[in-house]
């Protein structure tokens, strides 16, 4: 039995569908991603399996149980991270994590233990007992992750766990997550970086307009998808109608199997290539043309290649087109309780 | 004879346990941030001071019973006090919608979600209650009088029940109302009025017509009057202390319409709160 399931979630804010029948089953034990573009509905359903929203249609379970006919029990399982950590200024961290504790019913003994540990786990003896007002960014985001860590849940969810955060506080959050983990604790994390759930997940699932269009574990993902990922220019800033030419010419070659000029890279070439092999052919087209190789990058696919296969558009591509549309403002006014 | 079983009693424990952090919260808050706490007492100060000095010599026959017009005062000064406190509730549950921090109190497995609501109270209570005694104590030093250990008990009734009613008014707010700035709005539009159309500041019997039915139908004298009572000397609430228009109302009365209205007010307000903590 999957630890989690959603089945056919729909939920929508006004007009705005924010989840379309999202359907996904994450199994006990793994660190399972979400990824997908801003607004493509992850946090709704983190927010649905956290009994903070109900969804209009469709079901959320948690070891087989109903979450929102269980909601006292599903909250003590589940320890939750929120996207925009939400701090009581005044309170020291200390006092945040008693406050917490209480909450969720912990013993004295207990409570108190757990917080040390936490507390050394996490690196915050030199700050535990400052306000949060004086916390930065990272120090935050900890002091969350040991709220969310403090009654020992089954299940921890994390919605967007390293967005602002400086590089050092980002490594620190992955390697407890990687530890945990190794625990045998059950992750359920949400982002828009690719290399974060690339680095971190067992299995993920892309999510795109409230759909699952893909899911399974990252490097099977890439590897179905087969080819290596070539980036080539002919020189620093061409123009469309180079650009074209050289995919034209380019297109003929031998184990070439897909061409499209990059509009938002300055008209770069991307090319979908059977292996390394083929580089060598492209260099010598271009040059029996009279073209200069400026740059030539060669990869193999990224979770960002398997997201443009599904979706026809890159991860980034999709960010900035879903940027200017939201009304982020509406949103929270509409999701407040 | 009754008996609980122990799953009741441990999540009696639990509803305690929870309500005591939330409260101590607000407290911690409170004692970090104590500039609201001592602007609520300034600013009745402020009023018992300058209002008292402006009518010192206000004729004799202005008051009933010929007091002082500071002993007059007084006691709207300590139902202004108790009023403004409790109007003010909403605002750190509205600040926990805003912000997101009350998000992390619903995904807490709380045996009762009342318990958010009843550290709100419980706070606000304590609160408004210190605040009225330091202007009591003030009133006295200003000699303004001082009420008896049975009329303090019926200042503090009066106090409480107003407080519940006022402080029920305000979390509904605080839940119906899309943010701070609109229910900062609203208890500055409600706050000063009401005071003003209340027997707070002077008689029924001083007032036109229309203002005297006002004042007479306005929570606040409902309260003003009994704790005016308590103040006047031995006290006696089954006799008639506010001449309405509509006719004479008793001590009991006023305690009991302001009863009603606190019960009221959270029957009222109890759909929308069982909606938004649900």
């Amino acid at each position: 039995m999957p630890l989690i399931e959603f089945d056919n979630l729909k939920k929508s804010y006004g007009a705005v569908n924010a989840l379309n029948g999202l359907s996904l089953k994450i199994p006990k034990g793994v660190l399972y991603g979400l990824l997908g573009p801003n607004g493509a509905g992850k946090s709704t359903a983190i927010k649905i399996l956290c009994t903070l929203l109900d969804p209009d249609s469709g079901k959320a379970t948690l070891s087989g149980l109903d979450v929102i006919r269980n909601q006292k029990i599903t909250r003590s399982k589940i320890g939750y991270v929120a996207q925009e950590v939400a701090i009581d200024k005044i309170l020291t961290g200390r006092e945040l994590l008693e406050l917490q504790g209480d909450l969720y019913h912990l013993d004295f003994s207990y409570k108190q233990n757990q917080i040390e540990n936490l507390i050394k786990r996490l690196n915050m003896m030199q700050w535990i007992d400052r306000r949060c007002g004086s916390y930065s960014g990272g120090m935050r985001r900890r002091i969350d992750l040991a709220s969310g860590l403090l009654h020992d849940p089954e299940l921890l969810i994390l919605d967007e766990p390293t967005v602002g955060l400086d590089i050092e506080s980002r490594s620190a959050i992955w390697d407890l997550l990687r530890e945990l983990r190794n625990d045998g604790k059950t992750i359920l994390l949400s982002s828009h970086y690719l290399e974060e759930v690339d680095a971190l997940a067992d299995q993920i699932a892309i999510i795109d307009k409230g759909r699952v269009i893909a899911e399974g574990k990252p490097q099977d993902l890439k590897k179905e998808l087969g080819g290596d990922r070539v980036t080539l220019r002919v020189r620093e800033f061409s123009n469309q109608n180079e650009s074209e030419q050289v995919r034209e010419l380019l297109s003929s070659v031998k184990g070439v199997r897909q061409a499209v000029v990059n509009q938002s890279q300055g008209f770069s070439l991307n090319l979908v290539v059977d292996n390394e092999s083929v580089l060598a052919l492209l260099r010598d087209k271009l040059e029996s043309s009279q073209y200069e190789v400026f740059a030539l990058s060669h990869s193999r696919p990224s979770l960002d290649d398997v997201y443009l296969q599904a979706t026809g558009r890159t991860l980034m591509d999709a960010e900035l087109a879903t940027a200017g549309k939201r009304n982020l403002k509406l949103e929270s006014k509409q999701s407040m309780r | 004879m009754t008996t609980t079983n122990p799953q009741q009693n441990s999540q009696i424990n639990e509803f305690i346990l929870e309500t005591i952090a939330l409260t101590k919260r607000l407290f911690l808050q409170l004692i970090r941030r104590p500039s609201t706490l001592i602007a609520g007492i300034i600013q009745p100060l402020i009023w018992l001071l300058l209002f008292g000095a402006l009518f010192s010599n206000a004729p004799e026959n202005l008051i009933p019973g010929g007091d002082s017009y500071g002993k007059f005062l007084g006691a709207g000064v300590i139902v202004f006090t108790a009023f403004s406190g409790a109007l003010n509730a909403g605002l750190p549950v509205m600040f926990d919608r805003e912000f997101g921090f009350l998000n992390r109190l619903l995904v807490a497995p709380l045996t009762s979600r009342n318990s958010i609501i009843f550290s709100s109270v419980i706070y606000i209570t304590l609160i408004s209650l210190l605040q009225s005694l330091a202007i009591m104590i003030t009133a006295y030093f200003l000699d303004y009088g001082w009420p008896g250990i049975s009329g303090l008990i019926i200042v503090l009734i009066t106090l409480i029940l107003l407080v519940f009613s006022v402080t029920a008014l305000s979390l509904g707010l605080a839940f119906a109302l899309p943010g701070h700035i609109e229910l900062i709005a609203v208890i500055f539009v409600v706050n000063l009025p009401l005071l003003f159309a209340s027997t707070a500041l002077a008689p029924i019997s001083y007032m036109p017509k229309w203002l005297g039915w006002l004042a007479s139908i306005n929570p606040l004298t409902f309260a003003i009057e009994p704790i005016r009572a308590a103040y006047a000397g031995p006290v006696d609430l089954s006799i008639p202390i506010l001449n309405a228009p509509y006719g004479a109302i008793s001590g009991y009365q006023c305690l009991a319409i302001l009863l009603g209205l606190s019960v009221g007010l959270f029957l009222l307000i109890s759909p929308l709160l069982n909606r938004k903590l649900a």
